[in-house]
């Protein structure tokens, strides 16, 4: 099969990789680059784990073809933390007991941040909303939920 | 038409462990040449937590604070044999284990500080910070690193230890069906408060209150992660879950999160969750399996509170509004 | 969450150091910076992809196979059936004695459940196994299958399981586990009211978001590691060593860390084929399930039909109580005889009843074999017990928490499958829910106590 070249940022460095045309991003990022931080859990694009961010916004890498991200910056959970200090949403996902298995949780925390990115104050409603994508069979919601809220009380405190 | 309140309540009780099969599980514990301890197993953390669990327990045995204890698990080159990861028997019986294993490791520790001490092993006690104090006389004591270090490097002693938890299978007597099906029974009793929609068949559930009783929470919050976990699933069995809507017929069932239902973030109960413990017998420090049974209760207590809000009884899981719609009609006079 | 420590104060030592506290977990900074890893996690170098060809049909006579087609398909490397596997019929709980070996690794000759694994390949990519599955040709001869529990036991009714023969697994006890316990008939006499209904479920799926699957990389001196998200590691291994007849010393298996586990991954499913397929190829291989077969491959929690009949006096106590538990297990064993077992051990539930019979019966199907889930043999029984509690109370015109005051176990109680009770907390727990709820009930049961009378 004809290998076509990608090229994009990942977590702020440079990738680049020749695949198979028809690959998903998510395959592209465990696979070949070795970022196995987004999860498959169902490739069908129907439970988040795969949850990565695009220029800024929310994307399913498991329907996302890796050749549509030339010249993307992609961001995953495992660029988060910089310098080994935990992101305010990591940390906060820490303190909450907010994972048990942790299979969703790389999914749970791209989507909350592009909430946060977006929304700094947010309402339970809005929380609520942006993980509507993410599926959690452990943890009944609610400590993700109360995490997301505290990270985003941690990081107006920070600000002022 | 109109939306009506109800609620249920439902009291269950639940078996630890695997007693009508045989119920073996083994750990080993060792130290390492700077004091810190490696408990090596094959069990399975599924995600309720258990490596940190059982550093909690060796931990507590030993004398040492949790995060000088590292797990090893899971596997079978280097950890001793366990029957898995089902029928709330981890903590239960790992747990035992790891006791017994971390036991014997500790006489060891105590043997070679008394020599560096030059007491009776009988009379030092641990600080639980990583020394070694003679009992009434704290001056005088050792750390643990420094014990660790006599044992690899001068007095040639392995401190460590083997431990194995086993309940004999128990064989039901065929007439009567006498058996002993567990040593160890968790409770729980829920009330569930529901809202019914009698026109569209649609159910909420506005609160449930769970009393758990699960021996002893040896990590509270990990505690609290479960039984919320768990009564979130237990709501979503009473209203929502089964791959096959129809069984018996065996059409229509879900392939992906779109047909497969469960409640998401935006459908959650108000959750109330209470803890009481009662030490069991033969559990390690009292603990029970509470992972299973924290999921019963809610799918009564929530098929009950359907029936106080619309009078109608589905006795079919999961309560689904087409249930309940078919329900209310038949019961409606004409 | 609360603690409530007033209960059973007397019981408890409040003097250790790391037990009851809140540590933080030590594999959760794993978890959130995506570093945990899981077995899907490595990669392995010439690694290949096992795709299953399955069964369109619920119950069929397999006339012939052919994967001609299939092998010459680019990609692909080898093509398994049923003859490569060298102990083809199985069962998991041949470990504790519990058979006869009833289910095949790939289908020899007949398929008893639509889903059912019949050709395994294995290729380069996931892409050209699944192109490669999709030309196995299977001839079928459709065979009438059944799917109700009821007309599974007729006697007329098609067999699902011949290793069986019948469609109820045989206990030692009969066609179903037996508990007897006083005297139900002569309980129901003296009944004032005798109230018999019927609790059905439908199949559930586990749904852990990580799929069931492994990875199998030969060590290149005869052994195979099998990175494994199974949870329980030698009951596995064990298995996999009889139906590969393969010494267990050959195999070592690595896992622990799960995305999620619920019970279906007790089954001993993708690991055996997996390690064949390293065997045969001396490759490395993947075997994980797409989501579309976690939900209706693998094992979901099985259907029951639970029948309680019960003899209760206006007084509130309970003198009899009859149940007839059916444990729907689909089309092969796999954990179900212990699950109805389990269900015969659990019932009356938590209430001193003198007189109890219970029969709980393992049924076959021509469906997805279930197995176990959590709450295996109870979750489904506690509904309908609790729903048939409820029913009772209003049956006699009282309050559905102070009923069960009145019947709740306590320690020294003789159980219906002669135990006495030990460690009861049932009456506490309805007492904080009394509270907690808001539910005010007499004030002579919230003094009860869970403690023997007189103790
Ligand atoms: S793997 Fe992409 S949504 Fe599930
Ligand atoms: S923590 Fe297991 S799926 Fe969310």
């Amino acid at each position: 099969m004809a290998k076509v070249p990608v090229q994009f940022t990942l977590n702020g460095a440079e990738k680049a990789e020749f695949i198979d045309s028809g690959t998903t991003l998510l395959h592209a990022l465990r696979d070949k680059i070795g970022d196995t931080s987004p999860k498959g859990g169902c490739h069908q694009g129907t439970c988040g784990a795969c949850t990565v961010i695009i220029d800024g916004e929310l994307r399913l890498s498991c329907l996302t073809l890796a050749e549509t991200c030339n010249g993307a910056a992609v961001t995953t959970t495992s660029g988060l933390s910089e310098g080994g200090v935990l992101h305010s949403l990591q940390r906060a996902f820490l303190d909450a007991f907010a994972t048990q298995c942790g299979f969703c949780t790389p999914g749970m925390i791209m989507a909350a941040k592009v909430l946060l990115d977006h929304t700094p104050n947010p309402s339970r409603e809005d929380v609520v909303e942006a993980l509507s994508g993410n599926i959690c069979r452990c943890t009944g919601y609610e400590p993700i939920i109360q995490a997301v809220l505290t990270a985003a009380r941690s990081n107006s405190q920070n600000a002022v | 038409m109109a939306i009506r309140r109800g609620r249920g309540v439902a009291a269950i009780n639940y078996p630890t462990g695997m007693n009508l099969g045989g119920d073996p599980t083994q750990a080993l514990v060792h130290s390492t040449p700077t004091g810190n301890f490696m408990v090596t197993l094959s069990s399975v953390d599924l995600g309720q937590g258990m490596k940190q669990i059982m550093a909690q327990i060796c931990a507590e045995t030993i004398g040492v604070p949790t995060d000088r204890v590292v797990v090893d698990t899971a596997d079978t080159d280097t950890g001793p044999h366990c029957m898995g990861t089902f029928a709330s028997r981890g903590t239960h019986r790992a747990g035992n284990a790891v006791i017994q294993a971390a036991r014997e490791a500790r006489q060891v520790m105590l043997e070679v500080a008394a020599e560096e001490l030059e007491v009776n092993a009988s009379d030092l006690e641990t600080d639980g910070e990583g020394n070694i104090l003679v009992k009434g006389a704290p001056q005088r004591s050792i750390s643990i690193f420094d014990v660790a270090l006599s044992a690899h490097f001068k007095r040639g002693r392995s401190i460590s230890g083997r431990g194995m938890f086993l309940i004999p299978r128990s064989y039901p007597e065929k007439e009567t069906g006498a058996m002993k099906p567990s040593t160890c029974y968790a409770h729980a009793c829920t009330v569930a408060e529901v809202e019914v929609d009698d026109e569209t068949g649609e159910v909420t559930v506005l609160t449930v209150k769970n009393v758990f009783e699960i021996g002893r929470a040896l990590n509270p919050k990990m505690v609290e992660q479960q039984l919320v976990g768990g009564s979130w699933m237990g709501i979503s069995h009473a209203l929502y879950e089964t791959t096959e809507p129809y069984y018996p017929n065996r059409d229509h069932g879900g392939t992906d999160f779109n047909q497969y239902l469960m409640p998401g973030p935006g459908d959650l109960a108000q959750t109330e969750i209470i803890v009481l413990e009662r030490p069991s017998a033969d559990g390690p420090y009292g603990a029970k399996g509470p992972g299973e049974m924290c999921a019963n209760p809610q799918i009564p207590a929530v098929a009950n509170a359907v029936f106080d809000a619309v009078g109608v009884r589905i006795d079919t899981l999961p309560i689904t509004p087409e249930r309940i719609l078919r329900a209310l009609k038949a019961q409606a006079p004409n | 969450m609360e603690l409530r420590k007033s209960y059973f104060a007397d019981q408890r030592k409040d003097d250790l150091h790391e037990i009851g506290q809140p540590r933080p977990r030590s594999d959760s900074p794993g978890h959130v910076t995506g570093k945990t890893t899981y077995f899907a996690d490595r990669n392995f170098p010439g690694m290949l992809h096992l795709k299953m060809v399955r069964s369109p049909h619920h119950h069929a006579r397999i006339r012939s196979i052919d994967t001609s087609e299939a092998e010459k398909h680019p990609g692909v490397v080898k093509v398994l059936t049923a003859k490569d596997v060298p102990h083809n019929v199985y069962t998991i709980l041949i470990l504790i004695q519990i058979g006869p070996e009833d289910e095949t690794v790939l289908a020899d000759g007949k398929v008893r459940w639509k889903g059912e694994a019949v050709v395994a390949v294995l290729a380069e990519t996931e892409r050209a196994a699944q192109e490669a599955a999709a030309k196995v040709k299977v001839d079928y001869e459709v065979l009438p299958a059944v799917f109700d529990m009821e007309e599974a036991l007729k006697p007329d009714a098609p067999i699902v399981n011949e290793y069986h023969g019948r469609n109820y697994y045989l206990y030692d006890s009969g066609e179903c586990r037996k508990v007897r316990f006083g005297d139900v008939e002569a309980g129901f006499a003296t009944a004032d009211h005798v109230l018999e209904q019927t609790y059905q479920s439908s199949p559930i799926e586990h749904a852990p978001t990580e799929t069931t699957g492994c990875i199998v990389a030969p060590e290149g001196n005869d052994r195979f590691t099998c990175y494994t998200n199974t949870q329980a590691m030698f009951f596995t291994l064990d298995n996999a060593s009889i139906i590969l007849q393969m010494p267990g010393n050959k195999l070592h298996f690595v896992g622990g860390t799960v995305g999620g586990g619920f019970g279906g991954k007790v089954d001993v499913i993708v690991e055996p084929i997996a390690i064949l397929g390293a065997k045969l190829t001396g490759r490395p291989v993947c075997f994980v399930y797409s989501r579309e077969e976690e939900m209706q491959i693998s094992s979901p929690r099985a259907a029951e039909k639970v029948v309680i009949k019960d003899g209760v006096m206006n007084d509130g106590r309970i003198v009899a109580r009859k149940v007839t538990g059916y444990t729907d297990a689909g089309a092969y064993s796999r954990h179900s005889p212990y699950g109805a077992q389990k269900g015969a051990g659990h019932y009356p539930g938590p209430y001193t009843i003198p007189n109890v019979w219970i029969d709980t019966y393992c049924v076959y199907t021509n469906r997805t074999p279930s197995s176990a889930m959590r709450g295996f043999g109870v979750t489904i029984g506690d509904f309908a017990l609790e729903v048939q509690m409820d029913k009772l109370a209003r049956l006699i015109g009282m309050d559905p928490l102070e009923f069960r005051f009145i019947n709740a176990y306590r320690d020294g109680d003789m159980k219906a499958h002669r135990q006495p009770t030990e460690g009861a907390a049932l009456i506490e727990c309805m007492q904080e829910a009394s509270r907690a709820a808001n539910w005010p009930v007499a004030e002579k049961f919230m003094t009860m106590s869970s403690y023997a009378k007189g103790a």
